[in-house]
């Protein structure tokens, strides 16, 4: 099988790999360029776990093929924190204890600051639906969505 | 002596008594006097059984002791999530 | 076990501390089940059966094995006898032997250098199936004419006529019902069901085996339990336990349904066989096919009350479905039917039905919830129909310290009468409902446990301790176990950093189940902590040249006491550990226990819905649970236990079950037609903790973890019944089917 040759960016920095055909981004991404935050829940686009941003725009990588990926900027959670800076999602997160195993969380990151970046000033409502893409069997969202909601209110006043 | 609760779907073992008196003074005791005098209960004991002493569930506590005033109650082995 | 008196002044725990994965777990560093690498390493992949029940006549794996790239095949063969009928069934579920008993049970694996060719020699492999009659319903598995899966799985001393199905037999309760019944004046007989649901983790099964060919291995992968592990493993390989190193990865949530190994045993079975580490994930179908969902069932309740809402006698008769293999869940249903309740006359009885499915894997407090939703269904059902006040019925009946519980032993203190209070003066109570709205009541019960824990800490250089334990960290443990051994050291709780080590490096722990941990490890945590304090109080009475009894530990320092106190200037922890050298080498306290007195806990739960008669749907307004918790050591997780229960049990309630085809097929197995709440269909939940401290633990901790799945079922079934003025009586409570019932 012939592979395919991909030049894109991944958070920020430029990255290449061949890949086969049918393979995702997730696959890539987690067993190529090792970058294993974006998690597989279920392969089939229904948990969220995988979330990641092209181009700014939310994706569950396990649905996007590796091969489209060329071109695009491709955004993980681990290119959330500025180095050692936390960004204020993750803080609120951490001091909301808004995780108990912690698996979904990579992926609730990654939606909730895609969400922030276009609804700085999103309702509970809002915030909940644009988080009903990323499930989490552990916490009920309660800690999760009161997390969101303060760190939204804390990078507008910022 | 000790008196000890069956549970009904063991009673079949203690000729239908709900109750049954061993001489007993720890927990060990009690299970192996169980078998002895009550061969039907072995099955269940070799596949698992906790004893709840005075409202304490003990699975597995050989040396607990037990009192003649004692409420004891056999229970299956008791697992969790 | 040295208890503390009851009024400690702490001042760490209750507080609400940073955990320390926390760092690792928002920037996707945190390693999982299949987050690791080996080089070298294979792909592994199970072949499943397609049929619910069939005899495997023959496997023909050559063609698999001329593949390219196809390192190794393996089947029943390639593992050992198991000890014993619970093993040998565990050994079993991980692989079919002559008989596949569920569609999607495993009947061989492939080890290939990549996914792509394991996945083509799974369809390489040649399995010749004789498809037999199979059962799935309950109904139709104790019928005269059912399939039988196994006929030497029947319930041991069954009377005569027990169908051959039938693998256990479960009976509690004492009183004369027939007097209790003689005395109510109003009695209601009804019959209830509940499908199966799945745990619904997040994370699939995943782990990466390594075994030389000297026999010695390593095992990673996600687990609540990975003492448990290496003990199944070893004992489905034929290894000794020393041989074989099992270390636990972050768990991406277990709920019990990562207490036994699926396919752990056939990742080491394949390594053995290619001679290069293996590693294996599960799929979403896999996860749904294959591990455990909780047992179906069908239930028949029988109440009587007085006017005046007073219980007279309560009878259960309880039938669960676990599975192709005999499942003890049934007992736990029934000992925990009627548990919140003081009862005069009670009786739950029961069995337990094998049938062509997956065997039933535990689910937080497992058995619990599904014995509880019918009598709390029920119990509603008689409030309304006598006009009372459902708190008011259950506070009236409510057990209480030195009720005779229904499962036998007399209760110790419980809070199951203070929580019911605190629900009744909420607010959340007294808020008005709407149109179409209905509020839901219900108590719920767990056991809890203790069990096995070894727990081991080191006095660095620095004055820093390293706590050393055993128990997978699914919620937070490892911050409320660093937050009491900072409490009794008296030391910063950042000079601790506590790990879950692997299976060679710390002393035997029981799974992380059962509510066990913040319990069991806790005070193992707390002894070791007063281990290494006694070492340290001896070594600076020999420094000072006193007497070690005459030093006592306080705030992190070792003073002078008696008649000492004021000669010498209190030396800390620090100072101590920075000289141990040269008063005798390291320091460290450590502690094994099998730890008993966890303690049994209470909860109440509040549902508010709201169902649009027009087309069944029913939203959730307003969700509080209440629970004795003993004493929260880290209260923001203590409360995440609570509301993740209480969603967990909402979904089991309203959405989720497994459905089977008139073929025997699973025909939901996927997040998309297996629906979990996600955060558009809940409201917030509140948590009210309720501390009554356990007279079982040094801290006053009783277990949290479980409780919170067993009130929401009747909760919400009494809040939607309530809601359309007609009763549900089984789960879930999809909007079809309430809306049959409102046109029904
Ligand atoms: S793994 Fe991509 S959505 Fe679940
Ligand atoms: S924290 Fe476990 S799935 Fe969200």
């Amino acid at each position: 099988m012939n592979k395919i040759h991909v030049t894109t960016t991944v958070n920020g920095d430029p990255v290449e790999y061949l890949c086969e055909p049918q393979e995702t981004l997730l696959d890539v991404l987690r067993n190529q360029l090792r970058l294993t935050g974006a998690k597989e829940g279920c392969g089939t686009g229904d948990c969220g776990a995988c979330s990641v941003t092209l181009n700014g725009r939310l994706v569950c990588s396990c649905l996007v093929l590796a091969a489209e990926a060329g071109g695009q900027e491709v955004a993980t959670v681990e290119g959330i924190a500025d180095g050692d800076n936390l960004h204020i999602l993750q803080k609120k997160i951490l001091e909301h204890a808004a995780l108990q195993c912690g698996v979904c969380t990579p992926g609730i990151l990654v939606a909730a600051k895609a969400l922030l970046e276009k609804h700085p000033d999103p309702t509970e409502v809002e915030a909940r639906y644009w988080l009903a893409g990323n499930l989490c069997r552990c916490t009920g969202y309660d800690k999760i969505i009161t997390a969101v909601m303060d760190a939204a209110a804390e990078m507008r006043g910022a | 002596m000790v008196k000890v609760t069956i549970w009904g779907s063991l009673r079949a073992a203690t000729d239908g008594a709900a109750e049954v008196e061993v001489e007993a003074q720890n927990f060990k005791q009690v299970m192996s006097e169980l078998e002895r005098n009550y061969p039907g209960l072995q099955a269940q004991i070799a596949a698992g059984a906790s004893l709840a002493i005075d409202g304490k569930i003990y699975r597995e506590a050989w040396f607990t002791p037990v009192y003649p005033d004692s409420e004891v109650v056999l229970m299956p082995f008791m697992v969790g999530g | 076990m040295a208890l503390d008196t009851e009024k400690r002044e702490f001042k760490i725990i209750g507080t609400r501390p940073l955990r320390p994965d926390g760092i690792d777990k928002v920037t996707g560093r945190a390693l999982y089940g299949a987050d690791m690498v080996a080089p070298g390493m294979l792909e592994g992949k199970i072949l499943r059966s397609p049929h619910a029940h069939a005899r495997i006549v023959s496997i023909d794996a050559s063609a698999a094995l001329a593949l390219q790239g196809v390192k190794a095949v393996v089947t029943a063969s390639d593992f050992s006898e198991a000890k014993g009928e619970l093993m040998q069934n565990i050994l079993e579920n991980c692989m079919a032997q002559d008989k596949a008993l569920y569609h999607g049970h495993a009947v061989a694996a492939v080890a290939a250098t990549s996914e792509t060719i394991a996945k083509q020699a799974l369809k390489l492999i040649k399995v010749d199936y004789e498809v037999l009659p199979h059962v799935t319903e309950i109904e139709d598995a104790v019928k005269p004419d059912a399939p039988v899966l196994r006929p030497d799985r029947r319930a041991k001393g069954a009377p005569e006529g027990t169908p051959a199905n039938i693998t256990n037999l479960s009976n509690f309760g004492h009183g004369d019902l027939e007097a209790g019944f003689a005395k109510a004046d109003l009695i209601i007989e009804r019959s209830f069901r509940t499908e199966s649901t799945h745990q619904g983790y997040i994370e699939p099964h995943a782990c990466l085996a390594s075994m030389g060919p000297d026999g010695k291995a390593d095992l990673w992968c996600c687990t609540q339990g990975h003492y448990a592990v290496r003990d199944m493993c070893a004992s489905f390989l034929g290894m000794s336990l020393s041989q074989l190193r099992v270390t636990a990865s972050e768990i991406g949530g277990g709920f019990g349904g990562k207490t036994v190994v699926f396919i752990e045993p056939v990742a080491l079975a394949l390594s053995r066989k290619a001679g290069k580490p293996v590693k294996m994930a599960m799929t979403r179908e896999e996860v749904f096919k294959a591990s455990g969902p909780t047992p179906s069932s069908l239930a028949d309740i029988k109440i009587g009350m007085t006017k005046g809402g007073k219980i007279t006698a309560a009878h259960a008769k309880l039938r669960f479905q676990g599975g192709a293999f005999p499942s003890g869940t049934i007992d736990l249903g029934a000992m925990c039917a009627f548990a919140a309740y003081d009862l005069e006359a009670v009786r739950a009885e029961g069995f337990n039905v094998m049938t062509n499915r997956p065997r039933e894997a535990a689910y937080r407090a497992p058995g619990a919830p599904i014995g509880v939703y019918p009598v709390e269904a029920l119990i509603d059902e008689l409030c309304i129909e006598l006009g009372l006040d459902p708190l008011d019925v259950r506070l009236l009946n409510a057990a209480d310290k030195g009720t005779k519980s229904s499962y036998g032993p007399t209760f110790e203190a419980i809070g199951l009468k203070a929580t019911l209070e605190a629900a009744k003066a909420h607010r959340h109570y007294n808020t008005p409902l709407g149109p179409n709205q209905g509020r839901g009541v219900s108590c719920g019960f767990w056991f809890n446990f203790g069990g096995s824990t070894s727990v081991s800490m080191s006095v660095n250089d620095d004055g820093t301790v390293a706590v050393t334990e055993g128990n997978p960290d699914i919620g937070g443990s490892r911050a409320s176990v660093g937050m009491m051994a900072a409490e009794e050291l008296g030391i910063p709780y950042e000079n601790i950093r506590t790990i879950v080590a692997d299976t060679n490096s710390i002393g035997f722990n029981d799974p992380t189940h059962g509510s066990r941990v913040t319990f069991s490890v806790g005070l193992a945590t707390i002894e070791a902590a007063r281990d290494a304090i006694k070492k340290m109080c001896t070594r600076v009475a020999k420094i000072w040249d006193i007497d070690p009894d005459a030093v006592m530990w306080e705030d992190g320092h070792a003073r002078p006491a008696g008649e000492n106190a004021g000669n010498y200037e209190p030396m800390s922890l620090a100072e101590i550990a920075a000289i141990a050298s040269k008063t005798g080498g390291p320091i460290a306290g450590h502690y094994e226990v099998n730890a008993d007195s966890a303690g049994v806990s209470f909860g109440v739960h509040l549902a508010d819905i709201e169902v649009d008669p027009e087309t069944g749907f029913s939203t959730v307004l307003r969700y509080t649970v209440f629970q004795d918790a003993g004493k929260a050591i880290h209260p923001a997780y203590v409360e995440g236990q609570m509301q993740g229960g209480a969603a967990q049990g909402i979904g089991w309630a309203m959405n989720e079950e497994y459905i089977y085809g008139k073929d025997g097929l699973l025909q939901n197995a996927g997040f998309l037609d297996y629906r979990i709440p996600v955060a558009s269909d809940l409201p917030p939940i509140e948590a009210v903790i309720l501390e009554i401290p356990n007279p079982g633990h040094p801290y006053g901790v009783r277990g949290v973890g479980e409780t919170a799945i067993v009130p929401p079922l009747a909760a919400v079934s009494n809040a939607v019944s309530r809601a359309i003025g007609k009763r549900m009586r089984a789960l879930p409570m999809s909007p079809p089917k309430i809306l049959k019932v409102i046109k029904g």
